[in-house]
């Protein structure tokens, strides 16, 4: 048994009676990463000698209360860490070495005292669901290397399924914590717009972006949180508003929950095997006292085309920044100021990326504004409204996280719209701005996991959580880990 | 409509400061033509009398002090610079 099979909680009680010290949990996660790593290639960037030095100087402290004290985590490439190489899995920013400041996640988790062991493999840019899109070798499904991890949060995903680390930092703006998550079988939460700080989190599509933690158990996913959420002068979208202990909320009880189940979660195009893990999801909750009807969220299917109109929108605001000039690799082929943008950014960016921002420059541009852009945005208000009645009425809303188990590496390559059904279940979360959790139901008859999808009310996340928990508790899925190899 | 141009096409890369060799302008135009011709499946949906959603949550004009703080030194700033010169960031000529 590896000391990561132990929940947080528990290592953090290890560590108080002094059974185990941070350095063994570091060197343990050390260990695993160079058993696994060069077939899973979850990280970018290592510091194993800075990671062992933190540990040792935690080992000496007295006071070790800390919620996460000593426990080691991984970090996603497009959260800023200062002095810590930061690359958003892009070639833009390969040399992108030294980072003058921490993302306010970051902060938060240091002053609880984690160990960060190194930084996360993603979708350059976070454009993508598959991990192919990683400007370096991509990362792999542990639970079968020849399948992707998903994405874009593939490496955080794969780090925590793999045993790499207890926990990790993602980013969701289409499903990017949630679909990896429900790919490598583990907990991935998408918190509320506004509930986590998004200062030092590379803008993708900055009103959908939300940053959320990847862990092995649903309590483990709960403290995280606790630390990372709150308000923040540095993001003016940042919301002032109370930050509950999440880890009270896991009672273990569910009696008298009111589940909504959207047809649309279950129509044409999700899989035999995935109906049937959320049908039996469905008959737990009956039996631990909870009740669901199916309702309709009818705008479902108008999802896609909307997210990505916007998202491509913002991201091509967002990523004018890359120009070559203060920082990332510059041309070495300019002869003049406009030329270095051009060749810069025509160098250094992958064909997702630039996809995105031609779409999303498209999109935006004169004569095209109305049809295209601002047309999505009304749309989102439809998509918004589906949500907010049936929340109204309901709990939570339980489907599929997403309609089929992790496909194979190079399946979905050749067709960016094939690509882009993938997040059909969990893009609509996003644009309604409510958080949405992934855990895992059970396994296909490949043996790869499938994700079950909780969504719930803004700001509350606590019954997420509480209905995730008592789910959990009933079944054995999350108890099952990968056995690295796989056909390769 | 729904059919992109290459003629669009390099537009638009000009207006993204971005360059495409002959052989992938084709492909981004049939790329984006297929994700447009998507896209307007939106138009099934009467907005007409739909706000336009910038921003989910209930805020406006969230305003702080405008106050000055240390944040980083010129050294700091130039750290990450690809090219510099005397404490300044160094680009090639503007003007030919």
């Amino acid at each position: 048994m590896s000391l990561f099979d132990y929940t947080i909680k528990e290592l953090e009680a290890k560590l108080h009676n002094h059974e185990i010290t941070v350095e063994d949990l570091v060197k343990e996660s050390y260990e695993q990463i160079k058993e696994v790593d060069g077939d899973v290639h979850a990280f970018l960037t290592l510091d194993e000698e800075k990671a062992l030095e933190k540990a040792r100087e935690l080992d000496k402290r007295e006071d070790k209360s800390g919620i996460l004290f000593g426990i080691p985590a991984g970090i996603k490439d497009n959260i800023v860490t200062k002095g810590l190489r930061t690359t958003c899995a892009s070639q833009f920013l390969d040399n992108f070495t030294d980072p003058l400041y921490n993302a306010t996640v970051v902060d938060k988790l240091d002053a609880e005292n984690p160990v960060a062991v190194g930084k996360l493999n993603m979708d350059e840019f976070a454009m993508g669901s598959s991990n192919e899109n990683s400007g370096y070798e991509p990362t792999r499904n542990p639970w079968n290397t020849d399948h992707v991890p998903g994405g874009s949060s593939g490496g955080s995903a794969a780090a925590v399924a793999a045993g790499e680390v207890l926990f990790s930092l993602g980013s969701d703006t289409g499903g990017s914590i949630r679909q990896p998550a429900a790919f490598c079988g583990v907990v991935g939460m998408k918190p509320t717009y506004g509930r986590v700080s998004r200062f030092g989190l590379v803008a993708f599509a900055s009103s959908l972006d939300q940053i959320g933690p990847l862990t092995r158990t649903v309590e483990d996913n709960a403290r995280v949180l606790e630390v990372i959420a709150g308000h923040d002068k540095m993001d003016s979208t940042s919301a002032d508003v109370d930050v509950p202990a999440y880890t009270e909320a896991l009672t273990g009880d569910v009696k008298g929950l009111k589940i909504a189940v959207p047809k649309e979660y279950l129509a044409e195009g999700v899989s035999e095997e995935v109906k049937h893990s959320v049908m039996e999801a469905l008959k737990v909750y009956e039996s631990l006292g909870a009740t669901w009807e199916e309702v309709s969220l009818p705008h479902s299917k108008y999802a896609l085309a909307t997210y990505y109109l916007l998202s491509s929108s913002e991201a091509s605001a967002n990523l004018a920044r890359f120009d070559g000039v203060r920082y990332g690799v510059r041309s070495e082929n300019a002869e003049n100021m406009l030329d270095m943008f051009v060749k810069s950014r025509s160098e250094g960016f992958g064909d997702e990326v630039k996809r995105r921002i031609m779409l999303g420059t498209f999109a935006l541009s004169s004569g095209y504004y109305d049809a295209y852009y601002k047309k999505a945005q009304k749309v989102r208000t439809l998509i918004k409204n589906d949500f907010d009645k049936i929340l109204e009425e309901y709990d939570v809303i339980v489907g599929p996280t997403t309609p089929t188990p992790a496909f194979k590496v190079g399946e979905k390559t050749s067709d960016p719209l094939t690509m882009y059904v993938n997040d059909i279940l969990t893009i609509p979360v996003n644009l309604a701005g409510v958080p949405g959790i992934s855990i895992p139901c059970g396994f296909s008859e490949e043996g790869l996991p499938i994700g079950l999808q909780i969504i719930g009310n803004y700001f509350d996340e606590s019954t997420v959580y509480r209905a995730a928990h008592a789910f959990e508790q009933a079944t054995e899925h999350h108890k099952k880990r990968p056995q690295l190899g796989g056909a390769k | 409509m729904a059919e992109i141009s290459k003629e669009q096409v390099k537009h638009v890369a000009n207006l993204a400061r971005l360059e495409f060799d002959d052989e992938a302008v084709e492909q981004m135009a049939n790329e984006l033509s297929a994700i447009i011709e998507y896209a307007e499946q939106l138009n099934e949906l009467d907005t007409e009398n739909v706000k336009p959603t910038t921003h989910v949550l209930d805020l406006k004009n969230v305003m702080r002090k405008d106050e000055p703080k240390k944040w980083i030194t010129q050294e700091e700033a130039l750290k990450n610079a690809p090219d510099q010169k005397d404490g300044q960031i160094r680009v090639p000529s503007i003007l030919e």
